[in-house]
C-alpha cells in the first residue's frame, strides 16, 4: 500500500504484571531504584534443581481487576496475569471492559488482540504420577492402560484446555469483548515483540482501530525449568539470585527466568484523537527476520539480528543515528550478549559506543514470551521521563563487550526515539521502534 | 492480490497433496484405530495417522543429524515444506545449493503450530528416577531424574521449531512467525503471510500449519474435553460426521500442509503456475465462557466471513464452494452453520458445502491449511467432491452439504475455521482468471 494511505499508530495504554510490581508505576519505580525481582523459586519445589531461584510475580490478586473472577479462575498463571495487565491498559486508554454496553466509542469489531503467549504448565502432580504408574522403575515400555487409568481418573478437562497457548487471548476477548482480528503467536523469547509489530501493521493497513497487544508467559514450572537447565541456559548462581542476571559482564552464566504479562494498547491516531485519549508514544517501525542458521545457536555474524534491526529502521525511515536508546534483548547468556553487541556494532557503526543500550532483564529477569512487551513499556516510560533504565550488576564488564550499557544506575538523557529488540530461541528476530509523539 | 503457486501436504490420506486430493475425491477415509500407542484405555481409540515415512529422506544429507531434534510435529512440517517448494518450482538450498531460485532475505515463513506435547516414552525413564514409595518425588526427580533427559529436550517441543527447522533446511531468512491459535492457526498463518507479502516485506512466503495430535497427552486432552467421539471405536471410517444428525464428536489426527504465496509480480516474473489468488481474509473471535465450544449463534464465524467477503468485494451468491471447519462435534457444527447462514443469507441454502474432516480427521493447527490446499485443487480441477458420512442433516442446519460429486467451473471458494479458545478465520480464494 502506498505511504499516504497508511494510518499512524500510537500507544494509548500500558499495563503490566511482573516480578518488579503488578502495575506500571511500581515496576518503573523498582527499575529506577535498581531493585530486582529474584528469589528462591516458590511456585514448585525446585530445591534440587540445578537452578533453585527465579523471578516470580508476587502478591497478585486477580480480584482487583475483574468482577467475574470465576470466568478466569481456571486459567493458568499467565492467563490470570494478563487480565490484570489488560485491565490497567484499558483503564488508561479509556476502554470499557466487562460490559455488554461499552460507552467508549469503540466498535468491538474494530478492536482486536495480538498476543505473544506461552503454554500453560502441565498438571504436574497428575502428569508425573500417570507416568510413574504407566512406567514403574526398571520398566522398558509404557503400559498405556495403566497410564490412561490415572490420566482419565485424575486430570481435569479445563486444566488441560488451559494449557493451550491461545487461551490467554481467549480470556482477553471474554474480558474486553474484542471481536476484531484476534491472533496469538509463540516465537519463543521474541513472541510479544512480534505480536506488537504485527498488530502495528494491522492498524497501519486499517484492519482495526485498536489492538490490545503484548505478551503473557510463565515457564516457571517443573518441565520448563528442567528444559532450560538441560540447555544450560539458566544462571546457576544459587548463592546470589539478586546478582545472577548480569548482562554484558565477564562472569555472566545464563539468564534468570521470570514470568508475567505486559500489554500495550495500540490505536490509530485517528481513533485516539476522536476519543480524546492521551497519547503516550507513537510506534513507527517494525522489522522481523529469521536466522536460518541453527536451532541451538544464534548466527555467528549476527546476520538475522542485523537484518531485523535494519528492516525496522527502514520501516521507520530512520538512520541508526536517530536512535537515542536501545532496549536490548540482553539475556545475560554468554552467547546472546556477545552476538547482540556485535549486531549493535554492525548496525550503529561509528555511533555504536555513543548509543546507550541497556538490559532491564538484569532486574526483571527474562519473561520469555512476555519479555519484549514488558521491555517496550519501559521504553515508553524512558521517553516520557527522559531517563535511561540501567543494566544493574554490571561490575565486571566483559572486556570484549564495550558499548554503553548504562551500567548500574539510571541516567538522565534526552530520549525521543527508542529501539526495542528481541531474539527468540530458534532464530526469530523482532525489532520495533517507538517515538515521542508529536503532531 | 497475493497468489498461491505451490501446494504441499502430508495427511492421513497420504504423503503428498496429490494423495490428499485424490483421497478426498474418492471419499477415502484416513481414520483408523490408533497404532501410535495402545489406545484401549482411552474413550476414543481412533485417529487419523499419516502413512509411515523416513524423515531422513526429506532432509539434505549434511543436516541429517538435526532430525534427532525433531518432534513428530516438526517432521510433518518438514515433509510438507519439501513438497511445496518443489511443487512451486522453487529451488532452495536444500535441493541444489548452486542454483537457488529464492531470495532468502525476501522469503518469509509463517506456520501454525499446536501446543507440542512431549513424548512420554522419552521422558518416562527419567521420571522413573524420581519415585519414592510409588509416587513421583520432585526432590528426587531434581537430583536424579532431570540429568537423564537429553540436553536439547526443550528444543523439540517449542512450537516455533516447525518454522525454525524448515527455515534452516530451505534457508528462509525473512519474517518468521508461528501462530498458536489451535484449530484456526492454519488459516491465520496463511492470512498473516498474505499480509506480509501485501505490505512488501517479502516476495515469497511459505505458509500453512502442522500438528501431530496422535500423542497420548494431546489425545487425552480432547477425550477429557469430550470433543473426541467415543461412539465409533468399532467403526472408524464412519466416526467423523460433520453436520450429520448422528454426529457424536470429532476425530483427531496428524498432518502438515502448506502453500507458497507470492506477489503477483514475482509469480509473473518467474512464470509460475498459479493455483488461486487470495481474494479476501477476515478474522474475529467467538466469545463463550465455555471456552472449548463455539458460541451457539456462531457470531465469531459470521464476523470473520463478513470481513472476508467485504475484503474480496464479492456478494455471497458469487461463492461456488464452501469448505467449513465442520468437526463433527454436534453443537459446534450447528453453531458454525448458523454463523455461515447469517453471513451469507439465503445464498447459504444453495452453495455446495464440502467438509473434509470426515476423511482427513481434525488435524488441529494443520486443518485450515489442509482445507486451503483442497480448495486450490478444487479450483484447478473444477471438482467439488462428495461429502462422506453425511446422511441426514442436523436440525437448524440449512447448509447444502455436497452429497454427490459436482463438476463445475469454480471461481470463488470460501474456507472458514474456528477453534476452542475462540479465534475464527475466513478466507476467500479466487481462480486465476
Amino acid at each position: 500500500m502506498n505511504e499516504k494511505s497508511k494510518n499512524r499508530v500510537v500507544i494509548t495504554g500500558l499495563g503490566i504484571v511482573c516480578p518488579l510490581g503488578n502495575d506500571v508505576k511500581t515496576m518503573w519505580d523498582s527499575i529506577l531504584n535498581c531493585r530486582n525481582g529474584m528469589g528462591t523459586t516458590t511456585i514448585f519445589d525446585a530445591s534440587t534443581y540445578p537452578t533453585k531461584f527465579c523471578s516470580e510475580v508476587k502478591n497478585y490478586d486477580i480480584k482487583k481487576y475483574t468482577k467475574n473472577p470465576e470466568l478466569h479462575k481456571d486459567g493458568n498463571r499467565h492467563s490470570r496475569f494478563v487480565i490484570g495487565a489488560v485491565a490497567q491498559a484499558c483503564q488508561q486508554a479509556k476502554i470499557d471492559i466487562e460490559t455488554e454496553n461499552p460507552k467508549d466509542g469503540i466498535a468491538r469489531r474494530r478492536m482486536g488482540v495480538y498476543l505473544g503467549a506461552g503454554e500453560g504448565s502441565v498438571d504436574n502432580e497428575n502428569f508425573f504420577n500417570a507416568i510413574v504408574q504407566g512406567w514403574p522403575e526398571n520398566s522398558s515400555q509404557m503400559d498405556w492402560k495403566k497410564w490412561a487409568a490415572v490420566a482419565f481418573g485424575k486430570m481435569l478437562p479445563v486444566r488441560e484446555l488451559e494449557q493451550e497457548p491461545n487461551m490467554p487471548a481467549a480470556h482477553i476477548s471474554m474480558f474486553t469483548g474484542a471481536r476484531g482480528p484476534v491472533r496469538s503467536c509463540l516465537t519463543a523469547c521474541a513472541a510479544s515483540t512480534q505480536a506488537i509489530g504485527e498488530a502495528f501493521k494491522m492498524l497501519q493497513s486499517n484492519q482495526a482501530d485498536i489492538m490490545i497487544a503484548g505478551g503473557a508467559h510463565s515457564m516457571i514450572h517443573p518441565l520448563g525449568i528442567m528444559g532450560f537447565n538441560r540447555l544450560t541456559a539458566l544462571s546457576t548462581r544459587n548463592d546470589s539470585p539478586a546478582t545472577a542476571s548480569r548482562p554484558f559482564t565477564a562472569s555472566r552464566d545464563g539468564f534468570v527466568i521470570g514470568e508475567g504479562a505486559a500489554i500495550v494498547i495500540l490505536e490509530t491516531l485517528e481513533s485516539a484523537k476522536k476519543r480524546g485519549v492521551e497519547i503516550l508514544a507513537e510506534i513507527i517501525g517494525y522489522g522481523s527476520s529469521n536466522d536460518a542458521f541453527r536451532v541451538t545457536d544464534m548466527h555467528e555474524e549476527a546476520r538475522g539480528a542485523v537484518q531485523a534491526m535494519e528492516a525496522a529502521l527502514k520501516d521507520a525511515k530512520l538512520s541508526y543515528k536517530d536512535i537515542d536508546y536501545v532496549s536490548t534483548h540482553g539475556t545475560s547468556t554468554a552467547e546472546n550478549d556477545k552476538i547482540e553487541t556485535l549486531a549493535l556494532k554492525k548496525v550503529f557503526k561509528e555511533e555504536a559506543k555513543n548509543t546507550p543500550a541497556s538490559s532491564i532483564k538484569s532486574m526483571m529477569g527474562h519473561l520469555i514470551g512476555a519479555a519484549g512487551a514488558a521491555e517496550l513499556i519501559t521504553c515508553i516510560l524512558a521517553i516520557r521521563d527522559n531517563i535511561l533504565p540501567p543494566t544493574i550488576n554490571l561490575n565486571d564488564p566483559d572486556p570484549a563487550l564495550d558499548l554503553d550499557y548504562v551500567p548500574n544506575k539510571p541516567r538522565k538523557a534526552q530520549v525521543d526515539i527508542v529501539m526495542k529488540e528481541s531474539f527468540g530461541f530458534g532464530g526469530q528476530n523482532n525489532v520495533v521502534i517507538v517515538k515521542r509523539f508529536s503532531q | 492480490m497475493t497468489v498461491i503457486t505451490g501446494l504441499g501436504a502430508i495427511t492421513p490420506l497420504g504423503l503428498s497433496y496429490k494423495d490428499l486430493w485424490s483421497g478426498l475425491c474418492q471419499g477415502k477415509c484416513g481414520i483408523d484405530r490408533i497404532t501410535a500407542f495402545d489406545p484401549s484405555g482411552f474413550t476414543c481409540q481412533i485417529a487419523g495417522q499419516a502413512p509411515e515415512f523416513n524423515i531422513r529422506d526429506y532432509v539434505p544429507k549434511s543436516m541429517r543429524k538435526t532430525t534427532k531434534l525433531m518432534s513428530r510435529d516438526i517432521e510433518l512440517a518438514v515433509v510438507a515444506a519439501s513438497e511445496v517448494f518443489k511443487d512451486a518450482g522453487l529451488n532452495t538450498k536444500a535441493f541444489d545449493e548452486q542454483n537457488v531460485t529464492i531470495n532468502p532475505e525476501r522469503t518469509a515463513i509463517i506456520l501454525g503450530a499446536g501446543l507440542i506435547s512431549c513424548d512420554l516414552v522419552e521422558l518416562a525413564p527419567a521420571v522413573a528416577k524420581g519415585i519414592t514409595d510409588g509416587r513421583f518425588d520432585i526432590k528426587k526427580w531434581g537430583t536424579y531424574g532431570i540429568e537423564q533427559v537429553t540436553p536439547l529436550w526443550l528444543l523439540k517441543y517449542l512450537p516455533n521449531m516447525l518454522a525454525c527447522h524448515v527455515g534452516i533446511i530451505h534457508d528462509i531468512q525473512g519474517p518468521s512467525n508461528t501462530i498458536t491459535c489451535a484449530e484456526a492457526a492454519g488459516h491465520l498463518a496463511i492470512g498473516e503471510a498474505m499480509q506480509i507479502i501485501a505490505r512488501g516485506d517479502a516476495d515469497v512466503a511459505l505458509a500453512g500449519g502442522g500438528e501431530a495430535k496422535v500423542n497420548a497427552i494431546v489425545h487425552l486432552r480432547q477425550c477429557l474435553l469430550k470433543r473426541a467421539t467415543s461412539d465409533y471405536n468399532n467403526n472408524p471410517k464412519g466416526a467423523c460426521r460433520p453436520f450429520d444428525a448422528d454426529a457424536k464428536g470429532s476425530v483427531f489426527g496428524e498432518a502438515a500442509a502448506c502453500v507458497i504465496l507470492e506477489s503477483p509480480e514475482n509469480a509473473k516474473k518467474r512464470g509460475a503456475k498459479v493455483y488461486a489468488r487470495i481474494a479476501g481474509f477476515g478474522q474475529s473471535c467467538s466469545i463463550n465462557s465455555k471456552y472449548e465450544s463455539l458460541e451457539p449463534d456462531g457470531k465469531g464465524v459470521q464476523y470473520a466471513i463478513e470481513t472476508a467477503l467485504e475484503n474480496a468485494k464479492i456478494k455471497p451468491e458469487q461463492i461456488d464452494l464452501i469448505i467449513p471447519h465442520g468437526t463433527g462435534i454436534f453443537s459446534d457444527d450447528i453453531a458454525e452453520a448458523k454463523g455461515i447462514q447469517k453471513a451469507l443469507g439465503s445464498a447459504a441454502d444453495k452453495i455446495p458445502v464440502f467438509p473434509t474432516k470426515s476423511m482427513t480427521s481434525n488435524t488441529g493447527a494443520a486443518a485450515g491449511a489442509v482445507d486451503i490446499v483442497a480448495a486450490c485443487c478444487a479450483i484447478k480441477d473444477g471438482i467439488i467432491p462428495a461429502a462422506v458420512n453425511f446422511k441426514n442433516i442436523s436440525k437448524d442446519c440449512r447448509l447444502n452439504i455436497a452429497k454427490e460429486q459436482i463438476k463445475k467451473n469454480i471461481k470463488y471458494v470460501l474456507c472458514c475455521s474456528y477453534t476452542y479458545g475462540g479465534q475464527t478465520a475466513a478466507m476467500v480464494l479466487k481462480n486465476n482468471e
